[in-house]
């Protein structure tokens, strides 16, 4: 066994899909030279997808209007249930009805340059051309977005963006964009072109001669452990911010799909690439199951303050104006309180360590609107902030129009994920990733807005089109069924996993050990990363999986609905991906969007790029459990959006 | 579409809902009509004998009140038939009652099915009594609706019978209406109020006018 | 606190349940009614036994996966979801009863888990505009009058959590029906398709055996989003107004 740190560098990977030429043709050059299936034929080729998000939803009902059969499947009861519902914000488009100067190339613009110079340019225009379609889609459908008097759709702008390019559905744009995908998809459910598997958890990936043909699946509530095989699989399971136990994503979202499917080959990028979101509520004990995001349009009027003095327990109405820190403003006069989410999040974590944080713990910061109240007047607060007050209220049951609201930053986005090209094809040949799950178009930081913009564009228009290229190049694939070798031994890998999980017997339940791994990510791989906390967190890693199989009880039999396994389960995953997650950000050794290395900043504390050693996608090839993966670069080449140092002071 | 309507949980509470205001409807002018007795037999009993003769000479001797007999003997039976089928299925689809009970919406909502069965079985009696006079107390006299009324209040049960009827049939009412209204699909936010208004002025008009008849003879108002 | 908590279990769908009694301590005015019961089960695997299964996912009130009936209320005695319901609103020495969704369309899977596909395949007999991607049109195209988009959307804030069948005491879908009818109908992308839409997920809703409508009300209390009682006033009208123009 190899020290997991002594990572080998082998060829670079290279995005052999997109084509030559202006970045604005190039998406119509790839439609163009990618084959298609005969409609006729369409029909003989099934692909699985797995999940039922934004990505996967939008795909399975598109792939089934073209005629595909489709093989869904989602571990919630409901399609309608994945975790994209719970997006508050809204949608990108470069639509510029505005007319405030928006354009396709300025979203690519501020796409590239907000995620730090770290994503590749083909994908990201290729994004931003297509954002514009996302919004007829999904008006087509019945989405109901904001609109204003004329009946015409209302924008706002977000997330620091000088253009108002956001669409939004009050506080739920999420969800409403996720039901107009689900709708899409039962109707394609009721003419019988999609199969769906809800409650059906997938646990590996079946590859038969180096292509990607099927997926081991348990059915939750028999617990019956089935095969099911297609011409092609898409992996749309979303992130893995969850591998942090206290993260804004949902409870069961998790990493297991896209691991798997790392675990047989499909290299995995970037994954120390996550986004801390700084407005979420502060956790109020360890009985804290998941942190609850509140919308960043908070910082549009709330000021962010913190006592001048360290321990300053006061509540926070008796201290005077002039012994208060409102350090976001002192520090970047420019952009205030509105300073990217990287910054925010990590300016707080700052004055925390100085032990100047507020609350429980002293984990948290003031987010105070007594000033937009006194400004604005309460109604108009109320107005546009009343659903969030009435949220934080419930939870904390403090009254936010008249105490200081308490906020503090909490994982919310994974920019890491499978590498694909721009196909979306990951390294293995019929193995898509399509949404939250990869890696594409993010970089190391992802604008707010964006990730609905993503998911949607991936499932509608991309996949449903660079997916014919390969079913029509592979057109008949030999027959696989249960028997073929590759599917026992993977069934039997996945048997066996679950039979050891329930046989360890030990003293500590899944989630303490999801906590105790969660916790150490925190503190090693959280807002601030060094080479010492990351060797420290590299060291302890191998130590807690052994516990693991060692201490881990699981109640219950396989044969039953049983929660208790599908979490242990998950955990053996995240023990794994957690190193990888590790070593990614001990490598990369300098600070870049959502990942801060502290030996990498500028004098005045800000993060530094090095883009002469980094300027790359680091994507990692699985080896075995504990061993040094190896690492495969792919080049980043800036022909349009030059790099430059971010700059908001 | 009557096939439509009848197949579906919807139309057969639209069935309910069109019969249930045919006999509210109903219930209106009979009440109205119940008042007469105030004013001594003479009037009261050529209301009656009026009934008979309506629409003459056009219609026949008493084809006009077959035809409201017809219409309203249909209107039970489809509102009985319907809600008799609706409730079944209700309580098919909730098979297994919560351990933990609370009390659930309004007095009224919840005797609608026991008030219902109480007014088919009142509307039995009532015609048997003071129709046919085959359960009538005393001397049952056609012609002579007046006496006929008068004796049937003149017993304890024919009162107690009768009032707790029509209370009934006041509850019933109360959220019938508003109840058919919605079925109907004239329920809005903003109608709501004036809808509940008229469903209350309706049961407690009804319910009152009514009642006055028993307790006048009870009272020897009228005798 | 200190708590007794009386909660529902069952083994599985075919066999019989029933109420069993569990005390916890140590439980924080801060928690959730979910952490509460994560606290419950933590302590019912050490012990060996089977934890408290129970529906759960976004713990924020969105994705309408919690379900529990506490207390004979559907999401408890406050009006949101059982996961934004915090044990404050709880005294201490309380007993609790905790049932899973009551309702012969929802079965029950395992102890407070119903299956509420139901819901799914009401939406798939059509809840949704024919739209196939691609075809659609600039979205400025048709503008919607304000109040429309307004109606609209306070409909499609919908989270099919089934609250308001759980609360219904003749296991009615009325209102998640026309939730959804009202959203688009409402619409006029969504004209096309109005009269065959009512028709058809009102046909399924009947086929899963839902209960019909007594106009109780309690559906419309139980909704932790807020879909008002005259929806299902407006989805009875769309329905006649179908029953009349549809030639089948």
């Amino acid at each position: 066994m190899t020290d997991y740190s002594h990572y080998e560098t082998g060829a670079p990977v290279v995005d052999t899909k997109a084509p030559e030429g202006p970045v604005a043709e190039r998406w119509d050059t790839r439609r163009f030279e990618a084959k298609l299936v005969n409609p006729a034929n369409r029909r003989k080729h099934t692909v699985i997808v797995v999940g039922t998000g934004l990505a996967g939803g939008s795909a399975g009902a598109t792939l089934a209007e073209q005629g595909y059969h489709v093989v869904q499947f989602c571990f919630q009861d409901s399609p309608r249930r994945a975790h994209s519902v719970a997006a508050q914000g809204g949608i990108n488009a470069a639509k510029n009805y505005r007319n405030d100067g928006d354009s396709i190339h300025r979203l690519f613009y501020d796409t590239v340059k907000g995620g730090d110079f770290r994503a590749r340019e083909s994908n990201v225009h290729r994004l931003a051309q297509i954002s514009v379609e996302i919004i007829d889609q999904c008006v087509a459908q019945g989405v109901p977005f904001a609109r204003e008097y004329g009946g015409l759709l209302d924008n706002r702008s977000f997330g620091g963006v000088q253009v108002s390019r956001t669409f939004y559905a009050r506080g739920q744009t999420g969800q409403q964009l996720l039901l107009g995908a689900y709708q899409a998809l039962s109707r394609q459910i009721a003419a019988g072109n999609v199969e769906l598997h809800a409650r059906t958890e997938m646990l590996d990936l079946i590859i038969v001669d180096g292509k990607a043909r099927g997926i081991v699946a348990r059915d939750l509530v028999t617990g019956k452990i089935d095969t099911y095989f297609a011409d092609a699989v898409v992996l749309a399971s979303g992130g893995y911010g969850n591998v942090f136990y206290l993260s804004t994503n949902a409870m069961n979202s998790n990493a297991t799909a896209i691991w798997r499917a790392h675990r047989r080959g499909a290299y995995f990028a970037n994954p120390c690439f996550t986004q801390i979101h700084p407005t979420c509520i502060p956790r109020t004990g360890d009985h804290q199951s998941k942190l609850t995001l509140m919308s960043e349009s908070l910082r549009n009027d709330g000021r962010i303050w913190v006592p001048k003095a360290k321990g300053d327990n006061r509540p926070a109405n008796e201290i005077p104006e002039d012994e208060r820190d409102y350090y976001l403003e002192r520090i970047y006069p420019a952009f205030g309180n509105l300073v990217p989410r990287d910054i925010a999040s990590r300016a707080a974590k700052n004055v925390c360590d100085e032990g100047r944080g507020v609350g429980p713990g002293g984990q948290g910061v003031y987010l105070d609107f007594a000033e937009a109240i006194q400004r604005m007047g309460r109604a108009k607060v109320e107005e546009k902030y009343g659903n969030l007050f009435d949220m934080y209220a419930r939870i904390t049951a403090e009254n936010p129009y008249e105490t200081p609201m308490r906020i503090y930053p909490a994982v919310h986005y994974t920019m890491g994920g499978l590498w694909v090209d721009y196909d979306l094809q990951t390294t293995i040949p019929g193995l898509f990733a399509i949404g939250e799950a990869n890696f594409s178009d993010h970089g190391a930081n992802r604008l707010g807005a964006s990730a609905l913009m993503q998911g949607l564009a991936d499932g509608y228009f991309v996949l449903p089109s660079t997916i014919n290229d390969y079913l029509a190049r592979n057109p008949h694939h030999g027959e696989v069924d249960a028997s073929h070798p590759a599917v026992e031994e993977a069934v039997a890998e996945t048997e066996d996993r679950l039979n050891l999980l329930l046989a360890v017997d030990g003293d500590r339940t899944p989630d303490s050990f999801h906590r105790e791994i969660g916790e150490l990510m925190w503190e090693y791989c959280g807002m601030a990363r060094t080479e010492e906390g990351l060797r420290k967190a590299l060291d302890r890693i191998p130590q807690i999986r052994e516990e693991f199989w060692r201490r881990i009880k699981v109640p219950g039999t396989g044969e039953e609905f049983n929660q208790s396994l599908e979490k242990a389960n998950r955990i053996v995953d995240y023990l794994e991906l957690a190193e990888l997650m590790c070593l990614d950000a001990l490598h990369r050794a300098e600070s870049c969007g959502g990942h801060f290395r502290e030996e990498s900043q500028t004098p005045d504390g800000e993060a530094a790029r090095r883009d002469e050693e980094f300027s790359y996608a680091a994507a990692w090839e699985f080896t075995a459990t504990g061993d040094a993966p190896v690492l495969h670069k792919e080049d980043l080449v800036f022909e349009y959006v030059h790099p430059t140092q971010r700059s908001y002071a | 579409m009557t096939r439509t309507l009848w197949d579906s949980s919807v139309g057969k509470k639209t069935v309910m809902a069109v019969s249930g205001l045919i006999m509210l409807g109903y219930l209106v002018v009979h009440m109205i009509g119940n008042l007469k007795i105030f004013f001594g037999p003479g009037e009261f009993n050529h209301y009656a004998h009026w009934l008979r003769v309506m629409g003459e000479p056009f219609l026949h001797y008493e084809w006009a009140l077959w035809i409201v007999r017809v219409v309203l003997v249909v209107a039970v039976v489809a509102h009985a038939t319907s809600a008799y089928q609706l409730s079944r299925r209700d309580i098919k689809a909730r098979p297994s009652k919560y351990v933990h009970k609370k009390p659930r919406a309004s007095y009224a909502t919840r005797t609608m099915r026991w008030g219902g069965i109480i007014l088919a079985l009142f509307i039995v009696w009532h015609v048997l009594d003071l129709t046919t006079g085959t359960v009538h107390s005393g001397g049952f006299q056609s012609g002579h609706p007046y006496q006929n009324v008068v004796d049937t209040f003149s017993t304890w049960y024919g009162n107690v019978i009768y009032i707790v009827a029509m209370l009934a049939l006041g509850l019933h009412v109360q959220h019938g209406f508003w109840s058919a209204a919605q079925t109907l699909g004239a329920g809005r936010a903003s109608r709501d109020r004036v809808l509940k208004t008229i469903a209350n002025v309706l049961a407690l008009v009804l319910t009152v006018g009514f009642i006055s008849v028993p307790v006048a003879v009870m009272t020897g108002v009228v005798s | 606190m200190k708590l007794t908590l009386r909660v529902w279990r069952q083994k599985n769908a075919d066999a019989p349940g029933a109420m069993s009694t569990y005390q916890v301590d140590g439980i924080s005015q801060d928690m959730s009614f979910l952490e509460m019961l994560d606290t419950l089960n933590e302590e019912l695997i050490l012990a060996g036994d089977d934890p408290v299964a129970f529906d759960h996912d976004c713990r924020e009130g969105i994705c309408g996966a919690c379900s529990l009936v506490i207390n004979g209320d559907a999401h408890g005695p406050e009006r949101t979801t059982t996961c934004q319901l915090h044990m404050r609103s709880f005294q201490d020495g309380d007993t609790i009863d905790i049932e899973p969704w009551r309702a012969s369309a929802f079965p029950v899977v395992k102890d407070l888990v119903v299956d509420r596909s139901a819901f799914d395949r009401i939406i798939q007999a059509g809840g949704y505009i024919t739209a196939p991607t691609g075809t659609a049109p600039e979205a400025h195209a048709t503008p919607v009058p304000k109040p429309d988009a307004d109606f609209a959307f306070e409909h499609a804030e919908c989270i099919g959590c089934g609250a308001c069948v759980a609360a219904c005491p003749n296991g009615s879908a009325m209102l998640f029906t026309s939730a959804k009818i009202n959203h688009l109908g409402v619409l006029p992308q969504g004209a096309p398709e109005r009269e065959t839409r009512v028709l058809d997920m009102v046909g399924q809703m009947d086929s899963e055996g839902f209960g019909g409508c007594t106009l109780t009300g309690e559906c419309a209390t139980a909704c932790p989003k807020g879909i008002p009682l005259p929806s299902i006033s407006a989805m009875n009208k769309e329905w006649l107004r179908a029953t009349r123009k549809v030639r089948r």
